[in-house]
């Protein structure tokens, strides 16, 4: 068959398809949308006609076209997003953090050991902190968590609303970072977790030490199972992605890297959301100096016993089932 | 380097919307300020993952350059692959300017970053809408016998490119492939080769 008759014979299909891929949610589509694989594999079956027939390239570039963008439209399959959260929610992140409790248990321990071990420190030789933090910084704690303060944890003029923004901007990329170093061969997220328990840990031992310990620990016990927590996890999610880079296992790096990035990233939905939380339980509650400190202390105990048994019980049954 | 220059196309544009809301947040105090951290939290984390997954592929810059990510196997990029890319960019930045990111690139067959390694995602030039040529005039000319499809886009290139190339050139060019212009050699071959391109380009 020549080129011009093959044209005319199969010309208004290939318009139909073309008018069908510029608007599939249109009202009147040229043709019943379950047509669309059929017509598909006939669009392709022609494209590979005319290109082994030497049609010419003009026909071919535009046959190869459409079989492009039909691919698309076929394979960008679009499942409900809503649903999908609450499942992930109930069963998928509680059951990913039991799977991946190795590596997480590994992030606890570099991000918890020297916070806990640095409070313990600087009980005992608090000048110790001079050699973790400036000056300025020490000076601009002790600003924060003085117990003349009215509001804790800021400074007196900062509002609730743009605390949140900034724990997000902050807190969040910081979570980010940690998740990304692991990349380096796990380096980075070693370091990231690493020098941000150091931190806190200086910052707590020496707040403590100083006699603001009350105003402090009400302060951060409200959202610290959260935050610390959504830590841990994107560290863990970090180490998932060094260990695949260290150790692939029998696969090559790459296919390792990419097979580990698929729960790696679903670990950080999870921290994502533990961080927005967090921004909020310490933007708007954790400043707070009407509630009485008991209280807060609770509260805090109260969510890290949440937190806890959250990962360790939530979303069995469903992945039983 | 299209890449590089739609990076900096997606730069330019979040620092636009960057300044913006924080010109229009100065009215309203703290909140206003918070406010501004969500969106430059937002812009710079989120969008280009949301831009990927519902554009085709194609941030703002992207698509003014004419690329696209899609997955390894060809499929368009959905939440995962596209959050995992754009979350790893922190460590391509590294140590400074995307210098990893670049390492990564030349060491890889298919110019990858190291997020689109991880994410299994490869950045690909978008298929444009097909291009009307603009070819000389010229009355058709069948070849003396049928081309094969490379042959006929060579014939293509040619014609497209004659009234760029000097007419020694051409003529010089059109010389070389004996079996379609026989003999013939210097104006007579250029003209029958435009001939031909015209005749391939369906204008008999």
């Amino acid at each position: 068959m020549r080129q011009a008759p093959f044209e005319q014979a199969h010309g208004e299909e290939w318009r139909a398809f073309e008018r069908f891929l510029d608007a599939p949610l249109l009202a009147a589509p040229p043709f019943p949308p379950e047509e669309m694989p059929r017509r598909y594999r006939r669009l392709c079956h022609h494209l590979a006609l005319a290109a082994d027939r030497q049609y010419g390239p003009e026909l071919v570039d535009r046959l190869n076209l459409l079989a492009l963008r039909g691919h698309h439209a076929l394979y960008a399959n679009r499942r409900r997003q809503s649903q999908h959260l609450v499942d992930f929610l109930l069963v998928g992140f509680p059951s990913l953090v039991r799977g991946e409790w190795r590596v997480l248990a590994a992030a606890a321990l570099l991000f918890l050991g020297p916070l806990g071990g640095l409070i313990a420190v600087l009980q005992a030789f608090p000048e110790f902190v001079h050699y973790l933090l400036h000056p300025a910084q020490i000076a601009s704690f002790h600003d924060m968590y003085d117990p003349a303060n009215t509001r804790l944890g800021m400074r007196e003029a900062d509002t609730s609303l743009a605390m949140f923004g900034f724990y997000i901007w902050n807190n969040v990329r910081i979570g980010f970072q940690t998740f990304a170093g692991g990349l380096l061969a796990g380096l980075g997220t070693v370091w990231y977790l690493a020098a941000n328990g150091v931190i806190l840990g200086a910052v707590a031992g020496y707040v403590t030490q100083i006699g603001y310990g009350d105003t402090f620990w009400s302060f951060v016990s409200g959202h610290s199972a959260p935050e610390l927590g959504a830590i841990v996890v994107s560290g863990g999610a970090g180490l998932r992605l060094g260990l695949a880079v260290i150790a692939p296992g029998n696969r090559s790096r790459k296919a390792a890297l990419v097979a580990a990035a698929r729960p790696a990233v679903r670990l950080m939905y999870g921290a994502a959301l533990m961080f927005v939380l967090a921004a909020f339980v310490e933007a708007f509650w954790s400043p707070l100096t009407a509630v009485p400190q008991a209280a807060k202390i609770g509260a805090g105990l109260a969510g890290w016993a949440l937190l806890l048994a959250y990962f360790a019980l939530s979303g069995r049954a469903g992945a039983a089932r | 380097m299209p890449r590089a220059l739609a990076w900096a196309v997606d730069l330019a544009l979040r620092a636009v919307v960057v300044i913006a809301v924080l010109m229009v947040a100065g009215y309203f105090g703290g909140a206003g300020l918070g406010l501004a951290l969500l969106v430059m939290f937002f812009v710079e984390w989120l969008a280009p993952a949301w831009f990927e997954v519902y554009w085709n592929g194609q941030t703002p810059g992207k698509r003014a350059l004419g690329i696209a990510v899609l997955n390894d196997d060809g499929t368009p990029v959905r939440w995962g692959p596209a959050l995992t890319r754009n979350l790893l960019r922190a460590v391509d930045f590294l140590p400074f300017l995307y210098g990893f990111g670049l390492a990564a690139m030349l060491a890889s067959r298919d110019f990858k970053r190291l997020g689109d390694l991880a994410a299994g995602t490869v950045v690909v030039y978008a298929p444009g809408r097909a291009r009307a040529r603009a070819l000389p005039q010229a009355s058709a000319e069948p070849p003396p016998f049928p081309l094969t499809l490379e042959e006929q886009r060579v014939v293509l290139d040619l014609a497209e490119r004659s009234q760029s190339l000097t007419q020694e050139r051409l003529e010089e060019l059109a010389a070389l492939p004996a079996p379609l212009v026989g003999r013939a050699t210097g104006p007579a071959a250029a003209a029958r080769l435009l001939g031909m391109a015209s005749y391939i380009a369906g204008r008999r």
